[in-house]
């Protein structure tokens, strides 16, 4: 009885005592509050103005421009600052560590998608917030030109023509515009940013029709039982200066939009998750997949465009069983995913890009770079989609090549309308003013897209687990520093495990012997 | 057959003791999830239990310090090579032919020349390498002020490493320390010592070969001893 009394104290006690001390109050549940923040910050009541009594807009309207003259007679000063927005101007001054200032954006960059726009203008300004853009000769000075409806008309009755230049559709009903006239709503921004690429969820992943209509497992922030926030909620704007990068264009870290705009930088109830904020990214782990509705095109091979024609010389696409379409004449071959997760890289929010005038040195072409690593204190890991295709390449001057994709009329080297690649990169290497060897194959490219968008509840973040483990973790690619969990050195654990089997073996041998000596004591003795 | 029941350790020294097992064990068992070497209780768990074992082994630490300083008993720690000779021949060739332990155990002196060595290793080089590289581990990043700070000349791989080398090393101290604990007098006094503190020890070397007797026969035999004594019979 006293022995099991000194055990209970010597052994029992203590153990409690540590339970005790374990016993974790960050484990006892969180209280729900996405009602309270929705009233706070989401949901907000839009302010929609209705413009049609105003007699400056109850007049008929010979063409776009007078509508944006009408617009700027009140709104005086917004015009002078769609000059200056990349809405408008798709060109600004960037500076790239390594490479220095450059004067880049869609005027005269490339992408892994459509590859460019030079010499296409007419039919790629349908997303330009202009009227006009046809090409180089265009005035990028002319307010005139800046299109107000495409992202303040609320009504959802203003449309862009294709092949138009950005003009809208013929026979709107204006009237109808002018009463709901407000900040941009998702649909205007979704127009453009939903469609990118040339269709619904195309380019991005994260960002598609089916934020309009989705819940908050899609979407915590948009959805319509999570948040229900809008684009601009989160890219807020002052005079027209909008908040985000989009890295595909965008160069420099400056005026990005950020998570810890609204939430804190350690959010976490626990401080070894907020210790991760560190060097890893909000999204990385409350983005677990994207793509979560319909698929994103994950690669497109331009090689095979043109390649299969109908009997009557035109363009043909075949669609796969899911409904995706998998080949089209004018653009080459596609994949497409759903419920993607992403790839992941180190990012300081700068990256590099393959200008039309650089020499490709190796392959997979990174159309654009994005910068960072372990070591540098402003780098985070960060979720990317990467899309993989491929690209005209010079083999004379060891260049990327950009092909006029389409022209209005046929025989001008539109490669959608006359299918020739040949007379399409001499018409867009033409236009560019660079020069074309006429001896043309297609190398592999890749572009990083960060992942931003399609944010999941907490309860379907990442756990430790999905990055902490030996092999095939979401982190299996990024090496260069030790991960608990994952890293380990071999000989090291060798040693280890070689001690621990040493000790036993010993231990084992040594009490056999002393059975067998004690046994043989015994009979001797007897 | 004559036995003597001495006071060996203290009722701090077994709580200290006692305590530190139940916690290496602890770390041991969650360090190596985190190692990833199996799945027992969820990484997150491993690393949160893990870190409150830590956390509780070091102010035990700080507290057993205190306690060796103001009692001596960091004495009991010095070095001797006094018997350390007779002391190995006796785990190699002694004990199997039940020779006498050749140290005697008392208050004053309750370790024999070997346990000194290797205790004071344990308290010089391991326990300090694990507390080390330990906190390091645990702070090398750390929330201080609204934001989280890094002391960026920790090379966590280094740190890791040594973490992990040390961890080994431990697993292998515990098998043998748990092995030795069944070479005292009987397989269980040295265990009984830990828990009420005394143990019975021989009062005279000469009197140890005494296997078959009454009053050895009628103490409390383990397991072990059973098997052993039916397979006599």
């Amino acid at each position: 009885m006293r022995q099991f009394a000194q055990l209970f104290f010597l052994v029992l006690l203590p153990v409690t005592l540590l339970g005790i001390l374990i016993y974790d109050i960050q484990n006892l549940p969180g209280y729900n509050n996405l009602e309270e923040l929705r009233d706070d910050y989401g949901d907000r009541v839009r302010t929609v103005t209705d413009h049609s009594g105003f007699s400056e807009l109850q007049v008929e309207f010979g063409s776009a421009h007078e509508v944006t003259e009408a617009c700027l007679r009140c709104h005086e000063s917004r015009g002078h600052e769609l000059l200056n927005s990349h809405h408008f101007t798709w060109m600004r001054e960037d500076y790239i560590p390594g490479r220095g200032a450059i004067y880049y954006g869609k005027r005269n960059g490339l992408n892994n998608f459509c590859t460019g726009i030079a010499g296409s203008e007419a039919t790629c300004s349908r997303c330009h917030a202009g009227f006009g853009y046809t090409g180089k000769e265009y005035d990028f000075t002319n307010p005139y030109n800046i299109d107000c409806l495409s992202c303040h008309d609320n009504s959802g009755h203003y449309q862009k023509g294709r092949g138009t230049a950005g003009y809208p559709v013929e026979g709107l009903d204006y009237s109808r515009i002018f009463a709901a006239l407000g900040s941009p709503q998702m649909a205007n921004c979704g127009t453009c940013h939903f469609h990118s690429a040339g269709g619904n969820n195309i380019k991005h992943g994260d960002l598609e029709a089916a934020l309009l209509t989705s819940g908050k497992e899609v979407d915590i922030h948009m959805g319509y039982d999570g948040m229900h926030m809008t684009c601009v909620d989160c890219h807020q704007t002052e005079n027209h200066v909008m908040k985000g990068r989009y890295y595909g264009i965008s160069s420099s870290s400056h005026n990005r939009a950020s998570c810890s705009d609204c939430h804190t930088p350690f959010p976490h109830k626990d401080d070894l998750t907020n210790a991760h904020t560190l060097k890893v990214d909000c999204r990385t782990c409350h983005i677990p997949v994207y793509a979560k509705v319909n698929p994103t095109k994950m690669s497109w091979d331009w090689s095979t465009a043109t390649r299969e024609l109908d009997t009557t010389g035109r363009g043909i696409s075949i669609y796969n069983d899911e409904g995706e379409k998998v080949y089209f004449s004018d653009k080459g071959t596609f994949t497409w995913q759903r419920m993607v997760e992403p790839e992941y890289v180190w990012f300081n929010g700068t990256a590099d890009r393959h200008l039309l005038t650089d020499t490709v040195a190796s392959t997979p072409v990174k159309i654009n770079h994005l910068l960072g690593s372990y070591h540098d204190p402003s780098s985070r890991i960060v979720p990317v989609k990467v899309h993989r295709g491929t690209h005209p390449y010079d083999m004379v001057h060891g260049t990327l090549l950009q092909a006029k994709l389409w022209d209005p009329e046929e025989g001008k080297g539109g490669l959608w309308i006359d299918y020739d690649w040949d007379a399409a990169l001499r018409a867009g290497m033409d236009y560019l003013g660079l020069p074309y060897s006429g001896e043309f194959k297609f190398v592999e490219t890749e572009m990083s897209l960060p992942v931003s968008h399609m944010v999941s509840p907490a309860v379907e973040a990442l756990s430790c687990t999905d990055c902490h483990t030996r092999d095939n973790g979401r982190l299996a690619a990024l090496t260069g520093f030790y991960m608990p969990g994952r890293d380990r050195n071999l000989v090291i654990d060798m040693i280890g495990k070689a001690m621990i089997w040493l000790a036993l073996i010993g231990v084992i041998s040594h009490a056999s012997l002393r059975v067998i000596s004690r046994r043989r004591l015994k009979t001797t003795s007897a | 057959m004559a036995h003597k029941k001495v006071y060996i350790y203290r009722l701090f020294e077994r709580i200290w003791h006692w305590t530190q097992a139940l916690l290496i064990f602890a770390l041991i068992f969650t360090g190596f999830e985190i190692h990833s070497s199996y799945t027992a209780i969820g990484f997150e768990n491993a690393v949160r239990y893990h870190n409150v074992a830590a956390i509780s082994l070091i102010i035990l630490i700080i507290f057993a310090i205190f306690w060796h300083f103001t009692t001596d008993e960091w004495k009991q720690y010095i070095p001797t090579t006094k018997n350390l000779k007779a002391q190995i021949n006796y785990y190699i060739t002694g004990i199997f032919k039940n020779a006498p332990h050749p140290t005697r155990k008392t208050l004053l002196s309750k370790l024999n020349p070997l346990q000194r060595l290797v205790y004071l290793a344990l308290k010089l080089f391991m326990i300090p390498l694990m507390v080390i590289t330990g906190l390091l581990y645990l702070f090398y990043r750390y929330p201080a002020k609204g934001r989280i700070e890094s002391l960026e000349w920790v090379n966590l791989e280094v740190v890791a490493l040594l973490h992990t080398l040390g961890a080994f090393m431990l697993v292998a101290f515990v098998i043998a320390h748990v092995y030795l604990i069944t070479t005292g007098h009987t397989l269980s006094s040295n265990l009984k010592a830990m828990i009420t503190g005394y143990e019975e020890l021989e009062e005279d070397a000469d009197g140890e070969d005494q296997h078959g007797t009454e009053p050895e026969q009628k103490r409390e035999t383990t397991h072990i001893e059973q098997q052993i004594n039916d397979t006599e019979k």
